[in-house]
């Protein structure tokens, strides 16, 4: 079938559609199915687009920062602390080591304990930053070497707990866009099914066409269409109604995390317009399949 | 135009046709009779290759009919008129799209040749009718609407399966001279009835041969009519 075949197919007379009676449940049911499944698809997609969108910004925000820390007697921590600057001064793929102020650790804790903490009666242990540059961290060196010259020393490369995190994010990217397929598939046998039971319904109709020389692909090119401008209309209703429910979902917000994040943003808005499109092809192949060996069933 | 070499037909399991031969030639008229269940439908829907010999051979404007696929078929439907025994319409369109119908399926738009539509339906007198849904008809009308959709596409060759089944004599006569109306255009005319008096009243103002089925043969019948 070629691009022309496929033109003439959806843009013959609509007249000619007058040959296959209007009514029927088969309208009614592919009008439903492909309302639903386009509502569906909606929300699948919104939830592949968001979790993708974590997933990345959870790898790069995560990504290139460590934290060291030093666990030492008060004694020794400020020439442990030194030894480990030293250290990691020299270790490759380290952009820039900093210990963390008084003051800034005490930020740090008092989410925790509030804000009055006599931090400097407390053994606190010291935290170094570490911003990572070129060309990556070899974490399991510089831990080897930290054991050796700085006994105290405990390095949190953060990949610990980032991982199962975007793990965690791209395989609900994964399931979003297997619900989509899944969604297609369902809904090309369900209009197969409707194009099927509406083919049987009209073998008369079928007939008295034949009779007056109607070839193969005018008579399914009826059934087509009609197949295809209500996937079509059922989709596009489907596919609002999933968008304004997606639109009334609350914003995203730092307290709400990541449920709040499902949505879409910027572009990501005109996706789900291509649900109505992807609809009726759906209904045209499943219809054309079915028609074609339906009529040659019926020869 | 249609020719049939030792055409043999079996349903199942009893042989109803049994090596018939004839030629429909062009321009000719020819009435085909035979008892109720002779084979009359069944030889007719042969000639417009509704049903292939079960041995023979069929052609029809040169071409094996058996060789054709289902849209050379479609092809052939359109050079051939049928008026069926029980000619079917499609009941949610209005009669006028319905006699169109063979014009719509061609791909010739309806608009174009709308004149002609009306001029045809008044041809066979259902010029008020344009509008009515079939099942308002009556059982004459139906049969006069198959005759107009039969001939819309203006075929070489016109068969009629009784078509004079389900109405009086004198709607009969009126479809009668429509088809010698139809031969005089030069069309070939194969017209099916067991009405022999129609037949009779046909010879004085045509040259028809008459074939008659009988027991399993076809016969060209002579003056014993
Ligand atoms: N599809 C079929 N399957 C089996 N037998 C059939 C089929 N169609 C017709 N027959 C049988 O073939 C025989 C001839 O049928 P046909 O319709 O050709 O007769 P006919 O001469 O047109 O009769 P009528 O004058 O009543 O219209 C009949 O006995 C009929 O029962
Ligand atoms: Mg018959």
């Amino acid at each position: 079938m070629s691009k022309g075949d496929i033109r003439n197919l959806l843009s013959r007379d609509t007249r000619a559609d007058r040959v296959v009676p209007p009514t029927g449940y088969t309208a009614h049911l592919t009008l439903f199915v492909s309302g639903a499944m386009a509502f569906l698809a909606v929300f699948a997609l919104a939830l592949s687009l968001a979790s993708g969108r974590i997933a990345d910004r959870w790898a790069t925000e995560l990504a290139g920062a460590a934290t060291l820390r030093i666990n030492a007697p008060t004694a020794q921590l400020a020439a442990q602390t030194e030894a480990a600057l030293t250290v990691l001064r020299q270790t490759p793929g380290v952009a820039s080591a900093r210990a963390l102020t008084g003051d800034e650790q005490a930020a740090l804790l008092s989410p925790w304990f509030g804000p009055d903490l006599p931090l400097d009666t407390l053994p606190i242990p010291q935290l170094i930053e570490i911003v990572e540059g070129e060309p990556g961290l070899d974490a399991a060196g510089l831990r080897l070497r930290l054991g050796a010259e700085v006994p105290g020393a405990v390095l949190d490369d953060h990949s610990r707990w980032r991982e199962p995190l975007v793990d965690a994010a791209m395989s609900l990217r994964r399931l979003g866009w297997v619900s989509i397929l899944l969604i297609g598939g369902a809904t090309a046998a369900m209009i197969t099914l409707a194009a099927n039971a509406s083919l049987a319904a009209n073998a008369q109709i079928i007939e008295v066409l034949r009779q007056v020389g109607a070839r193969d692909r005018f008579i399914a090119g009826a059934f087509v269409r009609r197949f295809t401008y209500r996937a079509l209309l059922g989709a596009a209703v489907g596919t609002l109604l999933g968008m304004t429910g997606v639109l009334l979902l609350p914003e995203a917000s730092d307290a709400g995390g990541f449920l709040t994040g499902v949505g879409f943003q910027g572009g990501g808005w005109v996706l789900p317009a291509l649900i109505p499109l992807l609809g009726a092809v759906v209904a045209f192949f499943a219809t054309w399949t079915a028609a074609r060996r339906k009529l040659k069933e019926l020869s | 135009m249609i020719e049939l070499e030792n055409v043999s037909y079996t349903y199942g399991d009893g042989e109803l046709l049994s090596n018939v031969s004839v030629e429909l030639q062009p321009g000719s008229f020819h009435f085909l009779t035979g008892p109720s269940g002779s084979g009359k439908t069944t030889l007719l829907k042969l000639c417009y290759g509704a049903l292939l010999p079960t041995s023979g051979r069929l052609s029809a404007f040169d071409q094996d009919i058996s060789t054709l696929d289902r849209d050379q078929m479609a092809l052939l439907r359109r050079r051939v008129g049928v008026v069926h025994q029980n000619c079917q319409f499609l009941d949610h369109m209005t009669l006028a799209e319905n006699v169109a119908l063979p014009l719509m399926v061609s791909g010739r738009s309806e608009s174009s040749e709308h004149g002609d539509l009306t001029e045809l339906l008044s041809w066979v007198g259902l010029g008020t009718r344009l509008d009515a849904r079939p099942p308002e008809l009556s059982g004459g009308e139906r049969q006069r609407a198959a005759l107009a959709r039969a001939v819309i596409l203006s075929p070489d060759v016109v068969l009629a399966d009784e078509p004079t089944g389900n109405v009086d004599w004198e709607m009969s006569q009126r479809l009668l001279r429509l088809l010698i109306e139809l031969n005089r255009m030069g069309k070939t005319v194969l017209f099916a009835t067991h009405d022999l008096s129609l037949i009779r009243a046909a010879k004085s103002q045509i040259q028809a041969r008459v074939l008659r089925i009988s027991q399993r043969k076809l016969q060209l019948a002579g003056a014993d009519l």
